[in-house]
């Protein structure tokens, strides 16, 4: 399902096609298929194939001339008993699962109250999607210098009245600072998905509830609840997708720090590469993530596939 | 946005519980969007107005900030620099996006080959992989194609990140086209460059246009390519904006102008796609 069985895939069909086994009308049906096909092997398989072989040499742009031993398990064994790659990994699965969780929870809550009637509605529609289409790097430096900032931020201002006016956010609560602001940013695509699936609901059945004599509770439970949860798999799997590689905020706001506070893979391993030059070991540690991606995404997949089959896939 | 009649919880609420839901959404929202607010707002400051412990909400209003990122003061490049880069980047990873996407669409859609859903898987597929587990043989790469730095990188980088976007959306809206008018297409002797041409692509244009709209989004947005892969010549806006990293002098109100200038394409373009952008976003899974 996931890369590396379907890139091997591409071949066994290349030799069917040889053997001359389908018709020329199925070649024809094949060939607008071919360049993206093609293109996408070359940018996003080859890259691939050579990380894993840089991963297995002792390969630091610091020493161009040094031997590379390849094959050598050196980098994989640094990375074993490496302090900080363990705590980056308890990082990346924290700076995901609370954002991701935390978005879908504010994302339905606010896509129920934009469902109801409400004055203004697609004016504050328009308002809540703008979090998600601000730049990253433009949103994280707005963060940083003119909401979180110890002087001149304006949320300890906002707090002062409730008696919080002097929180150092980036400096001391850097984490919550980050999962703030990763769910500020993915909020709004929650909101959508669960306003698709609020909306796929038919008012006819919700009347024959109401006329049946079931509370709003119990309409909530029992009918809107079934119908967003294939929405909120679907905001779970795909949000768990990007936020999982968040680096623009990381980058900018806190740069891992302080320490190691908010150092999660995607910036220990760009540290590695590009501050270290260590290009052996990031590529370990780059393998390392690809594999345990492809595992829990083929699992995470198998467990919504059926949201691809039926609406994705809707039709043949 | 779609004017949707009242709802049945709607007309089965007291008038206070909807007169507060209606405030809590409001209220809600208004935190949601404040940050894009103060953005826009402090970008229309003067310095003095802007660099300040308590804000300042009331404040005389001037574009001079935003003028003086447009001039750019010093430095390598000014703002327009790196917006003519990013320009071409978008435009041309989109085009390449569309001219790869369309036909593969077509084949997976309309006469769709014999695994589609196989093809379909591999596309997506691509999109769940980190990025950071190509980043380094990419750089090296690169560097040795002595493409390190420029444009042509990034547009090939980000129609391979857009791809399976592109496929997954123009596909979903391929199959809305209704199979009696292809069908009479062909009864009319139209092959299939005709077909296409004149009967399919008019009508998936809104569709067409929705996926280069989201395409756009996510390659002007993108910055860890950006960031590992460019310096100068090929350094889109967000790397200018990284150049505020470290701050000299008073400059809040300078970078919220830049800040504002570079989310303002974007903004525009979804909020005009605004109806179409989950669809993208689900890579098609959610119409």
């Amino acid at each position: 399902m996931v890369n590396v069985i379907d890139s091997a895939q591409s071949a066994p069909k290349a030799r069917a096609l040889r053997a001359g086994k389908p018709s020329t009308g199925s070649w024809i049906r094949r060939v607008p298929l071919v360049p993206a096909l093609v293109f996408m092997f070359i940018v996003t398989q080859i890259p691939f194939v050579l990380t894993l072989w840089y991963s297995f040499q002792r390969y630091n742009l610091n020493f161009p001339t040094a031997p590379r031993d390849f094959p050598t398990l050196w980098n994989y064994q640094q990375i074993f008993g490496d302090h900080t790659f363990r705590v980056a990994v308890l990082n990346t699965v924290l700076l995901t699962a609370v954002p991701v969780i935390a978005s879908v929870v504010f994302g339905v809550g606010i896509a129920l109250l934009l469902n109801r009637y409400v004055f203004g509605r697609g004016f504050l529609r328009t308002l809540i999607i703008s979090p998600f289409l601000v730049m990253p790097t433009a949103a994280a430096l707005v963060w940083k210098f003119t909401i979180l900032d110890t002087t001149f931020g304006v949320l300890n201002f906002f707090l002062r009245p409730f008696g919080l006016g002097n929180e150092n956010w980036i400096g001391v609560h850097s984490q919550l600072t980050i999962i703030g602001f990763l769910t500020w940013q993915w909020t709004p695509f929650m909101v959508l998905l669960a306003l698709a699936g609020l909306q796929s609901q038919g008012e006819d059945l919700l009347e024959a509830a109401r006329v049946d004599g079931a509370g709003s509770w119990r309409i909530f439970r029992r009918l809107t609840v079934p119908q967003l949860r294939p929405y909120i798999e679907l905001g779970v799997l795909l949000g768990s997708i990007y936020i999982v590689q968040a680096f623009d905020g990381i980058y900018i706001i806190t740069a891992g720090g302080p320490s190691t506070d908010t150092t999660n893979l995607p910036y220990y391993i760009y540290e590695t590469a590009f501050q270290a030059y260590d290009i052996g070991r990031a590529s370990a540690m780059a393998v390392i993530v690809v594999i345990a991606t492809i595992l829990i995404a083929t699992v995470a997949l198998r467990l919504i596939s059926s949201i691809f089959s039926e609406e994705g896939m809707r039709g043949r | 946005m779609s004017r949707q009649k009242k709802t049945l919880a709607d007309r089965q609420a007291k008038p206070l519980t909807k007169l507060l839901l209606g405030l809590l959404t409001w209220v809600v929202v208004i935190i949601f969007f404040f940050p894009v607010l103060w953005m826009a707002l402090t970008g229309l400051k003067t310095e003095p107005d802007a660099d300040t412990s308590t804000p300042h909400f009331i404040f005389k209003p001037t574009f001079s900030e935003y003028a003086s990122v447009w001039k750019g003061a010093g430095g390598l490049n000014s703002l327009p620099t790196y917006l003519e880069h990013s320009v071409i980047v978008t435009v041309l990873a989109t085009v390449l996006v569309l001219l790869l996407a369309l036909p593969a669409a077509y084949a997976l859609s309309i006469r769709p080959v014999r695994k589609w859903r196989d093809v379909l898987f591999f596309f997506i597929s691509t999109k769940m992989l980190p990025v950071v587990g190509a980043i380094i043989p990419l750089y090296v790469i690169a560097r040795d194609l002595h493409v390190l730095d420029h444009l042509r990188l990034l547009i090939v980088l980000y129609a391979a990140m857009n791809l399976p976007i592109a496929v997954w959306m123009l596909r979903s809206f391929l199959l809305e086209v209704p199979r009696e008018v292809i069908e009479a297409a062909r009864v009319d002797g139209a092959g299939v460059v005709r077909q296409m041409r004149s009967v399919i692509i008019p009508i998936i244009s809104p569709g067409l246009a929705a996926t280069a709209l989201i395409c756009f989004i996510f390659a002007w947005n993108e910055f860890f390519l950006a960031v590992n892969l460019t310096t100068v010549n090929g350094a889109t806006v967000p790397i200018y904006l990284v150049g505020f990293v470290q701050p000299e002098g008073p400059f809040l109100a300078h970078l919220s102008a830049a800040a504002t200038i570079a989310c303002l394409p974007v903004l525009l373009a979804g909020w005009a796609a605004q109806d179409k952008l989950v669809r993208g976003l689900s890579m098609g899974a959610v119409k």
